[in-house]
């Protein structure tokens, strides 16, 4: 069937087999390669992404489901000279990566979650998190970023 | 100022926050065009014999390739009676176990194929645990005549070691078997070319893939090429080349088709090599004044279904038994045997943790037995400052420690005192939630051993910027970052000119890896040598240049530059004197390598919430001191420490893989087995001390797994602690709502 989305802004147009899940569809055909799928069972979050905005595990979601919508990964955050959006600066500044695999995921329901709650507390982002996995960090710098990036954009207003 | 010790933020974090990193999964090169997609058809049986494979089903299916087995591994070396193979012949061993790689036009077409591979087997009983193993009832390997594979340590224990003491504790506890899980699953592709096999790995060490390929499929060194994109975590699972790996690389071969394979979850927690599973009995005794007199630490190592790293494992264990204590007697033994489940590898640690555990949970019992303060009893038995260089009795040689300095530390940051007066508090009140605190104090070992080298190379290019490549392969700590404050430090070259390159074996054709703790120590040091070698030449070269004596040349940090000494005006930079080098450029090629290990200590306090009523246990505060030695960049090493924090507490708490009585895994999928998440755990304190150490020239002794090896035993400690009023003295972990529920009520009736 064809799949109309548009993805990071951009719209894009393509055949696709019926069972196509939307992460299969943004890594091969469209192309995007920063969505990780880290599990079978939708545990993990590393294939999360922003439908409408709203945070999605991708792997759990057929393209063909978001025909007509829009989707954004983290390919779609950064500015167009390439300079990091406040959640990816605070992910930077405070080490919240290490090995890299959970973070697109990660960096996208972080950004979800500040949407829906500006202000959250530790408690409430690390209850956020829990479907979002990472082995490398201990979540410790992944909390203390997006406590920052609240921090910031509060400062900004 | 030395850029040395500072907080530099990762200059690997841009393009992982921007495009994403390039796993094995996300290449797209023109060499694997056209790549067929690989999916492992896997044993559903725990122990069975194959008899018979037919695969003109799934050869029917659109897209379908090829679909291979055991049998057409007709044109590599025979892999040796009773060792792994790389596809199952004539029995399996384990859910999960290979027995036929399909490969397809499409990806999704794979598993399709997959499942009408029929394959007929004939069922045997599974044996499920060490128990079980050791009763030689049924044998993995009939041939050997048992399934104990390997013993060794002590021939016979000696009871007149614990004869003389006043108390005597002996429990047999349990250190379950985990797995790695890192978050990218292993994957692997391949291409054979020009009669060359290229092979794209998820690898820790690209070298040991080479040489795990040579010799499996016959080919000589130089035909195999093994390069390691990003990868995403490996935990000691992706140390060499899985049997899988090879497949790939064999079928490439064979089908004159690039091929890739990337593994699903499911298959990662059937098939990838999983850590920990010992079974410990410890014996401790000694005196009333809390002395230590002797100790003993008798083991049974799981291996799984074949041997891989089980069999070494032990021996780390044994070697690191008496922890940081200066103990009189210590015997050590050790059994590994072999059992229908996935095979045991390195997993963070890999052995010390369990010694660590088993050490630990030992004085904590002889401290409730005497009625001492936990923390205090490991006071009155640390190896004392002025023992150092300290050789235990099993052989290990600690090369610096303050044992008691690294506990005082971390109980005072704790607030221990008052932590105890809150935890008498709600005893006193009989309060729903009740308080635990755990210490634990370990050492570990890291870094050398007789094969335990590391190469660099350092090369100064005419424009001004330096390449940097070594033997390291990272997956996640950060050395792109640390690898060029150390050039910058020598070279006063700074990082943004400087990049680090690793995992081809095309460009540095020797090197070891990334495992044990190692890189900084060993690798960080054949990089910082190669800068000093670079240095040394290039004060030979400006001294031409300036025609004035070498000896007078001074290289200014600060600029970059070298200068006469003495002599106002410009100095000569470094890309001058990379252009005056000539064709063969400035560059640098080091190994750095020593036998002498080094011995990282610490000490952890674990603060448990246990719910009375349901038995959750939730970690609320977790403070450590992680010693090893001086901190090259205070970011990453943190970042270890935490990373490391929350694995070890997720053994103690969380995480276990198990089987049912059939030998089918029940936590195969991530729905299963439990990951830990961050709602589980609090911020963790982290309270520095750095002890350096003489073995290499930066002092430096690896942090990679101080972490886990420390917060395991204070976490569980801290869980029994908080039912300690009750009498309860121990819990296996993890230390499960349902496992504490018990305790909690068995020592109520038995009150």
């Amino acid at each position: 069937m064809n799949v109309t989305i548009t993805v990071n802004g951009e719209k894009t147009s393509h055949e696709v087999e019926d069972r196509t899940l939307l992460v299969h569809h943004l890594r091969d055909v469209v192309g995007l390669t920063a969505t990780n799928v880290g599990c079978d069972t939708s545990t993990c979050g590393a294939c999360t992404v922003l439908v409408n905005g709203e945070s999605v595990k991708s792997c759990t979601v057929l393209a063909a489901q978001v025909d007509g919508d829009e989707v954004q990964t983290l390919e779609g955050l950064a500015g167009e000279n390439g300079e990091l959006d406040p959640m990816q600066s605070a992910f930077r500044e405070h080490h919240a990566l290490q090995c890299g695999f959970c973070t697109p995921g990660m960096v996208m329901a972080a950004t979800s979650l500040l949407r829906e709650n500006p202000h959250p507390t530790e408690e409430e982002v690390r209850a956020a998190l829990k479907g979002n996995l990472c082995r490398c960090t201990g979540y410790h710098n992944i909390v203390q970023a997006i406590m920052s990036a609240a921090e910031s954009a509060e400062g900004a207003r | 100022m030395s850029i040395v010790g500072t907080r530099v933020v990762r200059t690997e974090d841009p393009r992982l926050l921007t495009t994403g990193a390039q796993y094995l999964e996300d290449l797209r090169l023109p060499e694997l065009q056209g790549a067929a997609y690989a999916t492992f058809v896997r044993s559903p049986m725990a122990h069975a014999r194959i008899t018979g494979i037919d695969v003109s089903a799934a050869l029917d299916e659109p897209g379908v390739v090829a679909v291979l087995t055991a049998d057409d591994l007709d044109d590599i070396p025979e892999s040796p009676p009773g060792r792994e193979p790389l596809l199952a012949k004539d029995v399996v061993r384990f859910v999960g176990e290979p027995v036929a790689i399909v490969l397809t036009e499409e990806h999704y077409q794979g598993e399709d194929a997959a499942e009408l591979v029929s394959v007929d087997y004939d069922e045997l009983p599974a044996v499920v645990g060490v128990q079980q193993a050791l009763t030689d009832e049924t044998l993995l390997f009939p041939d050997k005549g048992t399934n104990v594979l390997s013993r060794g340590g002590a021939k016979e224990f000696d009871d007149e070691a614990f004869a003389d003491c006043e108390v005597v504790v002996e429990r047999t506890i349990v250190n379950q078997r985990v797995a790695a899980a890192p978050l990218e699953v292993r994957a692997a592709a391949a291409r054979w070319a020009d009669d060359r096999l290229t092979l794209w790995s998820s690898t820790q060490n690209v070298h040991g893939v080479r040489d795990e390929l040579t010799g499996k499929l016959g080919l000589d060194k130089k035909a195999v090429r093994v390069i390691a994109p990003d990868v995403g975590g490996g935990f000691g699972a992706k140390i060499g080349a899985d049997r899988e790996t090879v497949v790939v690389g064999w079928a490439a071969r064979r089908t004159g088709r690039p091929v890739r394979w990337v593994e699903t979850r499911n298959e990662n927690l059937m098939a990838m090599s999983q850590g920990r599973a010992q079974l410990h009995t410890i014996t401790i005794g000694g005196s009333r004044d809390g002395r230590v007199q002797a100790y003993r630490l008798d083991i049974v190592q799981d291996c799984g279904g074949y041997v891989r790293m089980g069999g070494m494992l032990p021996h780390l264990t044994m070697l690191m038994a008496s922890g940081v204590y200066d103990l009189p007697r210590v015997e050590t033994a050790f059994r590994s045997v072999v059992t229908n489940t996935t095979p045991i590898g390195a997993y963070r640690g890999a052995g010390r943790p369990e010694a660590t555990a088993a050490i630990e949970r030992a004085m904590d019992l002889f401290a409730a037995e005497i009625g001492m303060d936990a923390a205090e009893v490991r006071r009155r038995n640390f190896v004392a400052p002025d023992k150092f260089p300290f050789t235990t009795p099993t052989g290990a040689t600690y090369d610096t420690g303050e044992y008691a300095k690294a506990l005082d530390t971390v109980l005072e940051a704790a607030g221990y005192d008052e932590l105890r007066a809150e935890q008498r508090r709600r005893r006193e009140r009989d309060d729903p939630i009740q308080l635990g605190i755990g210490v634990s104090a370990y050492v570990e070992i890291t870094g050398g051993g007789p094969d335990a080298g590391e190469t660099a190379r350092v090369s100064v290019h005419p424009d001004g910027t330096v390449t940097v490549w070594t033997g390291s392969s990272p997956h996640g700590q950060g050395h792109a970052t640390a690898w060029a404050m150390l050039v910058q430090d020598e070279l006063g070259i700074p990082m943004d000119r400087i990049t680090v390159r690793h995992g081809d074996t095309d460009v540095l054709t020797e090197g070891v890896g990334t495992f044990g703790s190692r890189s900084l120590q060993i690798g960080g040091t054949a990089v910082r040598n190669a800068a000093v070698e670079i240095k040394e030449r290039a004060r030979e070269l400006a001294a031409e240049e300036m025609e004035a004596d070498p000896a007078d040349l001074v290289l200014d940090l600060e600029s970059g530059t070298w200068t006469v000494r003495g002599v106002p005006g410009r100095g000569v930079p470094w890309a001058q004197l990379a252009e005056r080098a000539g064709p063969e450029g400035l560059s640098a090629d080091t190994t750095f390598a020593t036998d002498q290990s080094t011995f990282p200590f610490g000490a952890h306090v674990a603060v448990v919430e246990v719910d009375m009523e349901t038995g959750r246990p939730r970690l609320v505060r977790h403070v450590s001191v992680d010693d090893a030695g001086p901190v090259v960049n205070p970011i990453l090493a943190e970042g270890q420490r935490h990373g490391g924090i929350a694995q070890g507490a997720a053994q103690a708490l969380f995480e276990e893989v198990s089987y049912d009585e059939y030998g089918n895994p029940v936590t195969a999928t991530l729905l299963d087995y439990t990951f830990i998440s961050a709602a589980e755990l609090p911020s963790f304190e982290l309270v520095p001390m750095e002890t350096p150490t003489s073995v290499n020239p930066l002092g430096v002794k690896g942090i990679g797994e101080a972490g886990t090896i420390g917060s395991t035993p204070a976490v569980q400690s801290a869980v029994v602690d908080a039912l300690g009023h009750l009498g309860v003295r121990h819990i296996d972990m993890p230390a499960s709502p349902e496992r504490v529920w018990t305790a909690i009520n068995e020592a109520r009736t038995a009150q």
